[in-house]
């Protein structure tokens, strides 16, 4: 390379960077736009952790979860379709554009896995449960978030609880399909089969 | 330029190129860009390490005094003798891990012109850009009779540490059939919910260890935080209203605002003389010292007035005031807020030391009260920049734990303020 090249190389990639800083630099300093999804989503992490993995013991991990369960669950919480003690008043100050962000951004976290306190034997029996009744939707053993599914592995025990007793108790709706298979679990094997697939999900790391 | 060989000017390219398709422009070349942060409390700390996350360029000096802090979120807990102190203290190896040089050391002084922070340990720190987070102080001189030397007899423990323990082992020791006096500031303070919050979780211990004692708050204001919620679990657990009632409130109607102490005889008088066995003043509160030092208060009302967008000081250029000491209202004076409004400040800070301007901000605050061990209630809020350029509450978002909500509803509010806390410190000081 000589020293000519060299420059002209030089002069674009300076160029790069000036249009960039004038792009990044743009408008802001004004209340009317729409804040960025890094600014939004840390809003989140006093509860659900730094970069959306919660360090527990019961607020869920939303780091990996899928944009359209982000949005679908948000959108629940405005309307009060789904119960909860705090989120059903935090997501309302939200609007469509900033949870689009959110969802965005939460979906391109990774899950990190903390080992939680669980019994072997539960798990085991739990993992078959998982298998039969809902490794359909929740794939790869609940750690898949494809087709818009939560993501189930690994994540806080109380807080699986607290979802399950939702969905048994009627207090949370569910599609078709998933109340037949909840109904169905529940029927069969009662509140024990529920605790077994709470350690199946607590135990995998 | 023929002095570049050809692995400089690839690294060189190459840091270029990547500046570029990060979209951080790299328009200060080389210049240091060096924040000091003056305090690693919630707010200092939450700021040194989101600075860091946002852009590791940035060299990031945290000066706080203490090698170990405590959390006054979960002090209650730790004062009515559910928690072991250890589970609320923190240090800051987890701050160090991101690249932050820690000083143990006492800011004295700083200097807007010359852009420097001076240490009580001879130090003097150049910045492109301070954050000063520094807390409370007290207004010593409101109550006739309260020092800090009196502190150490009737604790305030509004700031945690060795005042928790203190007030913790006066009310353990305390005889039953004795009464607590909990002298409650005007606003604005600390924690609006905190000293009613400390009455519940208070009165929980002397049910179940001390039923012949009393709870008596002594307060200057009319109503309080969550004053609803909190009066409605008074009277379910602790017989509120009733001839023998373990809490009593007197406020503003009453003649509530303690003015004087006498530490030993064990009085606080407000417009009546109150004998307590145990006296818990919490004083009226101002921004921590430094800021008054260092020019940052409005001298009518004590605290820090900062622009909302990016909380830089209206009184100083590239000094920014985040946390208690600011005036944020709608904001409460808390954690949650002091973390929210830390991440808005490094951003704010972050764009300026790379020749940008803020971001537009986003703010958020939720904070939970235990009245019992299984009995939790919260107010939460999410915030954005209104068009005056002052923080607004977002229409129709937040509010109050219902008042409908089931005891198990409640129940997992307990649940979850302890995963705030986990959270909350682990999103702070790791
Ligand atoms: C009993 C109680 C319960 C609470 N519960 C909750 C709750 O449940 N939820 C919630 O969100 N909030 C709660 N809070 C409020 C919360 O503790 C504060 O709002 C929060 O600590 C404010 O953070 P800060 O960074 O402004 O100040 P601090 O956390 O107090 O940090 C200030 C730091 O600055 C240091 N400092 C001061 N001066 C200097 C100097 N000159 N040089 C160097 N360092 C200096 C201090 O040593 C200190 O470490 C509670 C408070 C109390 C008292």
């Amino acid at each position: 390379m000589n020293t000519k090249q060299l420059l002209v190389i030089l002069i674009v990639i300076l160029g790069i960077v000036v249009f960039s800083s004038a792009l990044y630099g743009a408008p802001a300093n004004n209340s009317a736009g729409t804040a960025s999804a890094r600014m939004l989503a840390n809003t989140c992490a006093g509860c659900h952790g730094t970069r959306g993995s919660s360090v527990g013991p019961a607020s869920p991990t939303i780091a990996g979860i899928s944009y359209d369960y982000f949005i679908e669950t948000m959108e629940a919480y405005q309307s009060g379709e789904r119960p909860s003690t705090i989120m059903t008043r935090i997501a309302k100050g939200y609007n469509e554009k900033e949870i689009e962000l959110m969802a965005g951004y939460f979906s391109k976290q990774s899950f990190v896995r903390l080992p939680q306190e669980h019994d072997g034997n539960a798990a085991r029996r739990g993992k078959k449960l998982h298998k039969k009744y809902c490794d359909k939707c929740h794939e790869e053993g609940g750690r898949s978030a494809e087709d818009d599914a939560g993501i189930l592995a690994g994540q806080w025990e109380p807080y699986l609880r607290f979802t399950l007793e939702d969905f048994t108790s009627g207090k949370r709706p569910m599609e078709k399909k998933k109340k037949i298979r909840i109904n169905k679990l529940d029927k069969t094997h009662g509140k024990a089969g529920i605790d077994d697939l709470v350690h199946f999900y607590a135990s995998q790391q | 330029m023929a002095n570049i060989n050809r692995r400089h000017f690839l690294a060189l390219t190459g840091t270029a190129l990547a500046g570029a398709v990060l979209g951080f422009p790299m328009v200060s070349f080389g210049a240091g860009k060096k924040v000091v942060i003056v305090g690693g409390g919630v707010g200092g700390s939450t700021c040194a390490k989101y600075l860091r996350l946002m852009d590791a360029s940035i060299e990031v000096t945290l000066i706080e005094p203490k090698k170990t802090y405590f959390t006054c979120f979960m002090s209650n807990e730790v004062i009515s003798g559910g928690r072991d102190i250890k589970t609320i203290q923190f240090g800051y190896e987890g701050l160090r891990k991101h690249g932050i040089k820690v000083i143990h050391d006492l800011a004295v002084n700083i200097d807007p012109v010359a852009k420097k922070v001076v240490t009580g340990g001879g130090k003097s720190l150049i910045y492109d850009a301070c954050v000063v987070a520094p807390g409370i102080d007290f207004r010593w001189d409101a109550i006739e009779g309260y020092s800090p030397r009196v502190a150490e007899t009737l604790p305030h423990a509004w700031q945690a540490g060795t005042q928790t323990a203190l007030l913790r082992d006066q009310i353990n020791a305390m005889r039953d059939g004795g009464t607590v006096i909990i002298a409650a500031p005007q606003n604005p303070f600390r924690c609006p919910p905190g000293p009613y919050e400390r009455a519940s979780q208070i009165a929980w211990y002397l049910k179940n260890h001390k039923p012949k004692s009393k709870i008596l708050i002594l307060d200057p204001k009319p109503k309080f935080s969550k004053m609803g919620l909190f009066t409605a679990g008074w009277e379910r657990y602790f017989g509120y209203k009733s001839a023998n009632s373990m809490i009593e409130w007197i406020g503003e109607k009453d003649g509530g605002e303690v003015t004087r102490v006498n530490a030993k005889q064990m009085y606080a008088f407000a417009t009546s003389k109150y004998k307590g066995d145990v006296i818990n003043v919490i004083p009226p509160q101002k921004a921590g010292k430094i800021a008054f030092i260092a020019d940052l208060v409005d001298e009518d009302n004590g605290w820090c007035p900062v622009n909302h967008a990016s909380f830089e000081s209206s009184r100083h250029k590239d000094i920014y005031v985040i946390g208690d000491a600011t005036i944020a209202a709608p904001m409460p004076k808390s954690g949650y807020a002091a973390n929210s409004q830390a991440k808005v400040c490094a951003a704010a800070v972050v764009a300026k030391l790379n020749g940008e301007s803020a971001p537009i901000p986003s703010y958020v605050n939720t904070c939970y009260s235990l009245i019992t061990p299984n009995d939790g209630i919260s107010v939460a809020m999410v915030y954005r920049l209104g068009a005056k350029g002052k923080i607004q509450k977002v229409k129709g978002a937040g509010g109050l734990t219902p008042k409908n909500a089931s005891d198990a509803m409640r129940k997992r509010e307990v649940t979850y303020a302890y995963s705030w806390f986990k959270n909350i410190t682990h999103d702070t000081f790791y």
